[in-house]
């Protein structure tokens, strides 16, 4: 692995991996069957500077703003490194949001050049949202057919620039990246991610989880996400490992990935690992008895000689079935984005399989926490890692209080928010809204968030207040939406949901016609979006004096009332 | 050529088949996501489902914020 103390950005510490190791494979993308690109180091150093030459030449300077918004490919991290070596800032964004969501979040990042895919752009270009960002000079768009009307926009594949390039240099706390962990409705969260912040976390990721040339990452969660462009980017060109890309997610895809490219390290959100298991088990019930019992033995064998730190190569022996199906190289599977069950967990570990299961925040530059394996603990979220201070601060008697975090992975703040920023923020440490407490053993174990927001299986972020513009206009006095663990605490991260609030007016009843009104209103969101409930309130909501709900009064409130008995389902 | 009906009818079978829920109880109209109970794992396994049985293949940006039954057919009746 490259000494990352050597370098003062994540261009720099990129162009000298592409030196390094550039004989070694860095990236595969495939295609269902097909295997599409296999490049080398040096392969992808060619085909970058080009594009980077490009930008400079079009008058992309230090600290300019591009985003991505693409699906995992190789052009993904090709374009990400022509954006550093021109000293840029990259913005990655969610390529499964909506396109109007998509061009507010480049308006608010000020970005002045975007570049995505053809499938992308067909919808981006054509929604009303294209009106108001007006920052974005230029345009980039992947596999466009050759005769496509690309609304303005050019082709990645001709951003061919010629002559001198200039690598530009950037200092440890200029700005890398702005990623959103969320927000799309009133106020995005724009965390400003230093390359600081990136370097650091990177040496301290990989103190614990290596990568060396011939490891190959699986990259499924989107590289917008933190924890991909982590350990799927950053993490693995540094050590000259291999990434592999999949264009499509199909679940038998991705199981035939495993195998075909022998993966060594994958991360993967709750809800995926879960369908593994779900799979694994469907396959362990269909063994005759006599090899279900086999099974059974040699599992509890596993486990029983794996209690204080996994054996890998004896894993793989007793238990061999399961880990040839897994490719027969894994190591370890990184699961993040949302809480994970332990359950889940110790599933795996028994099969010999460890799961890195950890606690992050894009706004503390991804992990703080990460279980160490010595011994693995399924009950815990693993101890800080290296560089990681974290405090659990206003704790009661149960020891339970907020988790807070100081580092230098923690962002420099929010994109053009400093009240936000003042509030998360406080003295140098990062206030993560989630509760947890310490056990006996430095393990931090979390009981629930104090925020009024949710985070899905699939790793999705959904604050409650970006929720309220689908239901602007209901036909109701006043409403609001709410994470029911802010209003009915349960010390719980799993199965959290949105609710809707309305405050009926002087005589209004609650109808058939409007809680059709609601539901319409609701499917019009994306699927994980959605409110699960309806509260009819009967009473006028708190306000300020400049008629802003106070939803900490009004959640409290509500918290006195039954859930069960106050929930219409939806 | 199968008509835009004939396809959304053999998706709702096929649909109906795979989890296990009466044919008779899916609509076009219908959100798979909330009315079969399935999440975007489930939906991408249905989806392959329905490309083996039309002999097409769609890309997943295809299917990218498609939740009801009427517009998966209308993606995959543009593929026949």
């Amino acid at each position: 692995m490259l000494d990352l103390s050597n370098f003062s950005s994540i261009g720099e510490a990129l162009r000298e991996a592409l030196e390094t190791y550039a004989p070694e494979v860095c990236l595969i993308e495939s295609d269902r069957n097909e295997e599409k690109v296999l490049l080398t180091y040096l392969d992808f150093k060619a085909r970058a500077l080009p594009l980077a030459k490009w930008l400079q030449a079009s008058g992309f300077r230090a600290g300019d703003r591009a985003a991505i918004i693409m699906t995992n490919q190789s052009k993904w991290l090709i374009s990400a490194y022509a954006i550093f070596h021109g000293g840029g800032t990259l913005v990655p964004l969610d390529y499964k949001l909506k396109p109007e969501e998509q061009w507010q979040l480049l308006k608010h990042s000020d970005s002045s050049v975007l570049i995505t895919e053809y499938p992308i752009w067909r919808q981006l270009s054509v929604s009303p949202g294209r009106g108001a960002a007006t920052n974005i000079k230029t345009v980039l768009v992947t596999e466009a057919p050759v005769d496509a009307d690309l609304s303005g926009a050019l082709p990645w594949e001709a951003a061919h620039g010629k002559g001198k390039l200039e690598f530009v240099p950037r200092t440890r706390q200029d700005l890398a990246c702005i990623v959103y962990s969320s927000g799309t409705g009133g106020s995005p969260k724009g965390c400003m991610m230093t390359h600081e912040n990136y370097l650091e976390q990177c040496v301290a990721l990989t103190s614990l989880y290596p990568f060396w040339p011939g490891v190959r990452y699986l990259s499924i969660l989107p590289t917008n996400h933190a924890i991909d462009f982590m350990v799927g980017f950053f993490g693995p060109f540094t050590c000259g490992a291999t990434v592999v890309h999949l264009r499509t997610l199909r679940p038998e895809y991705v199981r035939e990935a495993f195998v075909k490219y022998q993966i060594t390290y994958v991360s993967l959100v709750p809800l995926v690992l879960k369908n593994l298991q779900k799979g694994l088990h469907a396959r362990f019930d269909e063994l005759p008895p006599s090899k279900r019992r086999a099974l059974d033995v040699l599992r509890n064998l596993n486990k029983a000689l794996t209690k204080s730190q996994p054996l890998l190569p004896l894993s793989r022996l007793l238990l061999k079935d399961v880990h040839t199906s897994f490719g027969g190289k894994l190591r370890a599977i990184i699961v993040g984005g949302a809480f994970t069950e332990p359950q889940t967990l110790q599933f795996f570990y028994d099969l010999g399989i460890p799961v890195a299961n950890g606690y992050g925040l894009t706004e503390a530059g991804t992990a703080v926490t990460v279980n160490d394996l010595k011994p693995f603990r399924s009950d815990t979220v693993g101890k800080p890692l290296p560089g990681m201070e974290v405090q659990v601060r206003n704790a009661d008697a149960e020891g339970i209080g907020q988790v807070c975090v100081r580092s230098k992975t923690v962002m420099a703040g929010y994109l053009n928010d400093p009240e936000m920023t003042a509030q998360t923020i406080v003295d140098g440490w990062l206030q993560t809204g989630d509760m947890g407490r310490f056990d006996r053993t430095g393990h931090l174990q979390l009981f629930g968030r104090r925020k009024n927001m949710i985070v899905t299986e699939e790793g999705k972020n959904v604050y409650a207040e970006d929720v309220e513009s689908a239901f602007e206009g209901l036909p109701v006095k006043e409403f609001c939406v709410f994470a029911t663990n802010y209003i009915w605490p349960s010390r719980s991260m799993v199965g959290e949901k949105l609710l809707l609030v309305v405050n009926l007016g002087p005589g209004q009843t609650f109808t058939d016609e409007l809680k059709r009104e609601i539901i319409a209103r609701n499917n019009r969101l994306t699927n994980y979006k959605r409110v699960h409930g309806i509260v009819v309130h009967t009473e006028d909501f708190p306000l300020t004096a400049s008629l802003k709900i106070v939803r900490p009064r009004l959640a409290e409130q509500l918290g006195k009332l039954d859930r069960n008995a106050v929930i219409v389902a939806v | 050529m199968r008509t835009l009906q004939q396809t959304t009818q053999e998706i709702l079978q096929l649909a109906a088949k795979q989890f296990k829920v009466a044919e008779g109880s899916l609509n076009p109209e219908d959100d798979f996501y909330k009315k079969l109970g399935i999440d975007s794992l489930q939906a991408l396994e249905l989806l392959s489902r329905i490309e083996n049985h039309f002999h097409v293949e769609l890309p997943d940006y295809e299917v990218q914020g498609v939740s009801d039954f009427k517009t998966l057919a209308e993606r995959i009746q543009s593929r026949l």
